[in-house]
């Protein structure tokens, strides 16, 4: 048994990422190749830290850890923000969670990244990242919440946009930011109301607040609603997912980490680092169920239809997010999170076997897959592994969580159940379908790194700058360029396994993967994160039902069974099934139109073209044409006046006689008035 | 102390018009001593100011005109409470800045680096002056320098746009004129201290009419809808380092103004009016916001983003309370250190490459990553990211006025989401793409004066978002020294 953790190393695993980023942003450039061994040290430290806290918050049964609080802003005596560590239950699995899936990732971006121009700055934002969600998770008011929110969502941004010579990069970098800030404005008028009501940041004390009754139900409404605005932004909830898809344009490492595994769980850590809020206002959290189940069937929809991997496993994951919102509105509290904690690893563990295949074929495009098994046999392997996880079955990791939500589900709210079970078979015949089309068959011939340009919008590595000395040479072009294992004849073979740094961390991902579902098995992340509320917070004791278990079994085999029915044994013609429901067929591969709805509708008339014209107008012929214009009349009023002054003696002596009569008449005229 | 503050860039601008023909190049040499020699006055001042004492300090009085028969007194009476001392710091560093920036001036040195410092005396008077009539005078001799500087060394319709922005503000400042006239007739004195102090119950004309007449002139400055237009035009016309600060401080002065004098001396006229103010700041943040994501020349973009910033500014001081005035003030000093910074680099920039235009730019972060590095932290600055200066103001001006103003403040923090949409699109559209081949000759920053200024406000910004206690205690001895007359 070790001590209760201390402060100070609490402390530590907040400022090593930060120390990671200062070290590489003052390497000199000549030693830029060390960055990734910076990052992954002081990671891989703050891990070991984490399962310092992790056990420590066992021992106190999940409870907050007391820690110190620190004056950050005072204005008079009327506002107060101290910053304080919280360490309970809840914020133990998340550090863990983040911090080794981070550690891991870094290790896999060394072999990704090796020879990209920009290597040094990807690991500073890296780190930035990994510093600002530890931050997010580890401090116990809703400011500094909010504060390492918009951080991860600056780094988010960054890496999105880390090929920015792309246009497509760029384009979605910037959609990431504003999509997600438009949630922000529910958030922070969130804050902004609890702040006038409960009169603190402080997250305990506003729990408080809310349970004890001293805050009206309808501010309480209201602050549940503008959270869950935030929480829907970055946890990619309808109708706020359409940054997600594209945010694929970034590194393939990045979209683990941050698109799929921790930060756009954020916005769940978040509604259940509140669910006590939300518990006391039934409405908010109905809504959220609602909004959770649309998202999980819809986004489980468009999944069916993509060609793109990485969009495939984009669209799943914002499904698996509405999961694990639906289960928070449902009140299944602890599913969600364990939900959240499995789903990390696998569809970490899916994101960076992508990046694997796409390390050898030049594409993500899986009509130009097929065979890989042979060929990659290790990626081909643990991204099984990973997505007979993701479907559910027994005995992997997603089993137990997904098992857990449809049994909540079943007992407080049926037609979430009914959906939350669609999905399930929808998730599993997308995921299966991707493994027969990546997988199975023949190898279509990949892309060649120079044709990336026929695959631009799909594709990672897509378009290359050709210019010599180009800011950032793409990974396969700088392996190539390296002398990596891997040199451009060798790939023109044909594909082939990647390098053991990349390898690696899909191998031990594996292991949670298969087994992370059993570290409820003895409750004991149940403890933890029931532990982590409030005294009155009230949570359902989750049941396991064997009925729902063997439903949850039976329907995703079925859609196992007809992914290898279409893609593989063709017993079923996939063009055929799409001619058939051709309409559906198009709604789901123009994603429901909604980015056209945003970007020409929204964005480009309503707002730019309408209001913005419209608004140029006015300023140029209201605004300002009244500035000019009562300019031009004292300038034509002074133009006729000047002659007035014109130094003529006879002029003046006109004027001032014409004056007098003019008075004199005036007199004589009012007097009897 | 204050005085020297006052005085010394006069001296610095006596010094440069002394230089020989053919030392004209030395100009910028004595211009940025004497800048940096004011800039470390100002922060022995802040240093030494002391925060627990909400009292005037640093002050210092003498009789000028003394007709008290006539009821007209005026003193020289300067000093500094919080709200100045920090504005002071303010002016101090970034007319630093703008000397920096102006090393590459080759066109009649010695005239140009005077009138800069002739600016810097008539704004720091602006900040430390106590008396109505002092002040005044401050404030319209600002008006000469800047009409020479754009006049003879700005770009574009720089004749026009000096001209719109010196009549504009005299049409204020009559007005304003006439306000304090009345003010100081009434109670027999022009001593700001006094006057804030007084309970003034009557005057000559209504006391609501004095205090349009003041704000005519405020609002002008800050400046508000729709009194903003000179700015677009006299920011995009301007020398760089003059839209630095006319964007910097100049438009403090207006803020400095309506919380100085205003909220000081009339307070009871503007509670009555604040619920209108308030509606009207959520309206400027708003329409110079959508003004802003239209614009297609950097400077003019920057110039509306300003118009919209300093909406926030009216919603804290309209707010009238402790915290929501600290966020107004802390806007002013934020806002001067990030806009600044833009100019900065729209004019590096500019420098380079010859045009403002969005659309003749592009992938520029290829060639120049520093550059486009500054660029970003200050667009993430001015889009108020955490960690960074911006927010911190903003969401005091948030917190402080959410309780009075909920619909006013709820629609103006819809504001930070077009903030980003226009930051980011020009991110977007300047720096990022392929590699330009139109711009491959460019040269990134290399200037270490350039180099110097963009480091000290980057410094500055992130300085104050990470621990903004060091500036905010200081500003909050001046507001609530404000505040106090009240009572």
């Amino acid at each position: 048994m070790l001590d209760t953790i201390p402060e100070n190393a609490v402390w530590a695993i907040f400022f090593l990422p930060l120390a990671s980023l200062l070290v590489i942003l003052f390497l000199p450039r000549s030693q830029a190749t060390a960055a990734g061994v910076v990052a992954a040290l002081c990671i891989g430290a703050a891990f070991v830290l984490s399962l310092w806290a992790l056990d420590s918050s066992l021992q106190a049964d999940g409870h907050p850890l007391s820690f110190s609080s620190h004056e950050w802003l005072n204005v008079g005596d009327v506002l107060e923000v101290n910053v304080a560590l919280n360490v309970d239950g809840l914020t133990a699995v998340m550090l863990v969670v983040v911090t080794s899936v981070s550690f891991l990732v870094q290790i896999y971006s060394m072999g990704y990244m090796k020879g990209d121009g920009g290597y040094w700055r990807y690991f500073a934002y890296m780190s930035l990242f990994t510093a600002s969600m530890l931050g997010l998770i580890l401090f116990n008011s809703i400011l500094m919440v909010y504060v390492f929110w918009e951080m991860v969502g600056l780094s988010s941004y960054l890496l999105i946009g880390f090929w920015f010579h792309r246009p497509a990069a760029a384009a979605a970098a910037k959609k990431a930011f504003l999509v997600t800030r438009f949630g922000d404005l529910g958030f922070l008028m969130a804050i902004l109301l609890i702040y006038v009501h409960a009169g603190t940041f402080d997250i305990a004390a506003i729990q408080d607040l809310a349970i004890a009754g001293a805050i009206g139900q309808t501010v309480l409404t209201w602050f549940a609603l503008g959270v869950f605005a935030g929480a829907a932004g970055k946890s990619a909830q309808v109708p706020l997912h359409v940054w997600l898809p594209d945010a694929m344009e970034g590194p393939t490492p990045v979209s683990a980490l941050i698109h799929a595994a921790t930060m756009v769980a954020a916005g769940v850590y978040l509604v259940a680092r509140m669910f006590p809020v939300f518990q006391v206002s039934p409405d908010a959290m109905s809504f959220a169920g609602a909004i959770g189940g649309l998202t999980a069937l819809s986004a489980a929809m468009i999944g069916v239809v993509m060609v793109d991997i990485k969009r495939v496993l984009a669209y799943s994951t914002i499904s698996q997010l509405g999961y694990m919102m639906l289960a928070l509105g449902i009140g299944a509290y602890v599913a969600a999170i364990f939900h959240l904690f499995t789903h990390a690893f696998f569809k970490a563990l899916l994101f960076l076997g992508s990046g694997s295949i796409n390390h050898a074929t030049n594409t993500f495009d899986m009509r130009l897959m097929g065979g890989l098994r042979k060929t990659m046999p290790i990626t081909f392997i643990t991204f099984v592994i990973g997505s007979l996880s993701l479907a559910g079955f027994f005995p992997l990791a997603g089993f137990w969580s997904k098992d857990e939500i449809l049994s909540d589900a079943w007992a407080h709210e049926r037609y979430l159940f009914y959906i939350a079970l669609i999905t399930a078979g929808l998730t599993a015949f997308y995921m299966f379908r991707a493994i027969f089309l990546t997988f199975f068959g023949e190898y279509r011939g990949g892309a060649e790194p120079e044709t990336g340009a026929v695959v631009a919008t799909l594709s990672n590595q897509a378009p290359v700058s050709t210019e010599p000395g180009g800011f950032e040479p793409d990974p396969v072009q700088a392996h190539a360029a390296a002398g990596a294992p891997h040199t451009a004849p060798e790939a023109h073979h044909g594909p082939h396994e990647s390098p053991w740094l990349m390898v690696l961390p899909l191998i031990l991902l594996s292991f949670p993967a298969i087994l992370a579902g059993f570290a409820n098995y003895n409750h004991d992340i149940e403890h933890l994160l029931v532990g982590a509320l409030p005294e009155g917070a009230e949570v359902a004791e989750p049941t396991f039902r064997m009925g729902v278990a063997i439903a949850a079994t039976i329907v995703p085999a079925v859609g196992v069974i007809l992914a290898w029915a279409i893609y593989h044994a063709k017993v079923i013609s996939a063009e055929s099934l799409a001619r058939l429901f051709r309409p559906v067929h198009s709604l789901l591969e123009n994603k429901y139109y909604l980015d056209v709805l945003y970007e020409r509708v929204v964005a480009g008339f309503l707002f730019h073209k309408a209001l913005g014209g419209a608004l140029a107008t006015f300023e140029r012929y209201i605004v300002d044409g009244a500035v000019n214009g009562a300019a031009t009349s004292v300038r034509q009023t002074a133009s006729v006046l000047r002659y007035l002054q014109s130094g003529q003696f006879q002029t003046y002596g006109a004027l001032a006689f014409s004056s007098l009569v003019f008075t004199t008449v005036l007199v004589l005229v009012l007097s009897p008035l | 102390m204050l005085s020297l503050l006052l005085f010394l860039p006069i001296a610095g601008a006596i010094a440069c018009l002394v230089l020989p023909r053919s030392q004209e190049g030395k100009a910028r040499v004595v211009a940025t001593v004497f800048t940096l020699a004011n800039l470390a006055i100002a922060l022995a001042l802040f240093a030494s100011f002391d925060q627990g004492d909400n009292a005037l300090q640093f002050a210092e009085r003498r009789t000028w005109i003394d007709a008290a028969d006539a009821g007209f007194n005026v003193q020289y009476f300067i000093g500094v409470d919080g709200l100045s001392a920090t504005l002071v710091l303010l002016t101090g560093l970034l007319f630093l800045v703008a000397a920096l920036i102006s090393w590459n001036i080759t066109l009649r040195p010695r005239e140009y680096f005077a009138w800069l410092l002739a600016l810097e005396t008539a704004v720091m008077g602006v900040f430390a002056a106590q008396d109505l009539i002092l002040f005044f005078l401050f404030w319209e001799l600002e008006l000469v320098p800047m009409f020479f500087l754009i006049s003879i060394w700005g770009t574009g319709r720089k004749e026009y746009s000096a001209m719109k922005f010196v009549l504009y503000t005299l049409f204020g400042s009559a007005l304003m004129l006439v306000g304090f006239l009345v003010l100081g007739f009434s109670q027999g004195t022009f001593d700001m201290v006094e006057l804030a102090e007084a309970d003034i119950t009557s005057a000559a004309m209504s006391l609501n009419a004095v205090f349009f007449l003041i704000l005519a002139a405020f609002a002008i400055k800050l400046p508000v809808f729709p009194l903003h237009t000179w700015l677009p035009d006299a920011h995009t016309d301007a020398p760089t380092a003059v839209s630095v600060i006319l964007a910097g401080v100049l438009l403090k002065m207006g803020g400095y103004g309506l919380i100085r004098i205003l909220v000081g001396i009339l307070p009871d006229q503007f509670e009555t009016f604040d619920v209108y103010l308030a509606a009207l700041a959520a309206f400027s943040v708003l329409y110079g916001a959508v003004l802003t994501v239209r614009q297609t020349d950097l400077k003019r973009l920057i110039a509306y983003s300003s118009v919209s910033h300093m909406g926030y500014v009216l919603l804290g001081v309209a707010a009238l309370g402790d915290v929501a005035l600290t966020g107004a003030a802390l806007q002013m000093f934020t806002h001067g250190t990030i806009t600044a910074l833009l100019f900065v680099m729209v004019g590096l920039v500019y420098d380079r490459t010859h045009t403002r235009q969005i659309s003749d730019l592009s992938g520029l972060a290829h060639i120049m990553p520093i550059a486009a590095t500054v660029f970003v932290i200050a667009g993430l600055a001015s889009l108020g990211l955490p960690t960074m200066s911006g927010f911190v103001a903003e969401l005091l001006i948030f917190l402080g006025s959410f309780d009075h103003f909920e619909i006013q403040t709820g629609l103006a923090v819809f504001g930070i989401l077009l903030s980003a949409g226009y930051i980011l699109w020009t991110v977007q559209r300047v720096f990022f793409g392929p590699r330009p081949q139109r711009w491959e000759h460019l040269t990134d920053t290399t200037n270490w004066w350039e180099q110097v200024a963009m480091a000290g406000l980057v410094a500055m910004i992130i300085g104050v978002g990470v621990y903004p206690a060091t500036i905010v205690d200081v500003l909050e001895s001046g507001i609530i020294r404000t505040l106090g007359f009240d009572q």
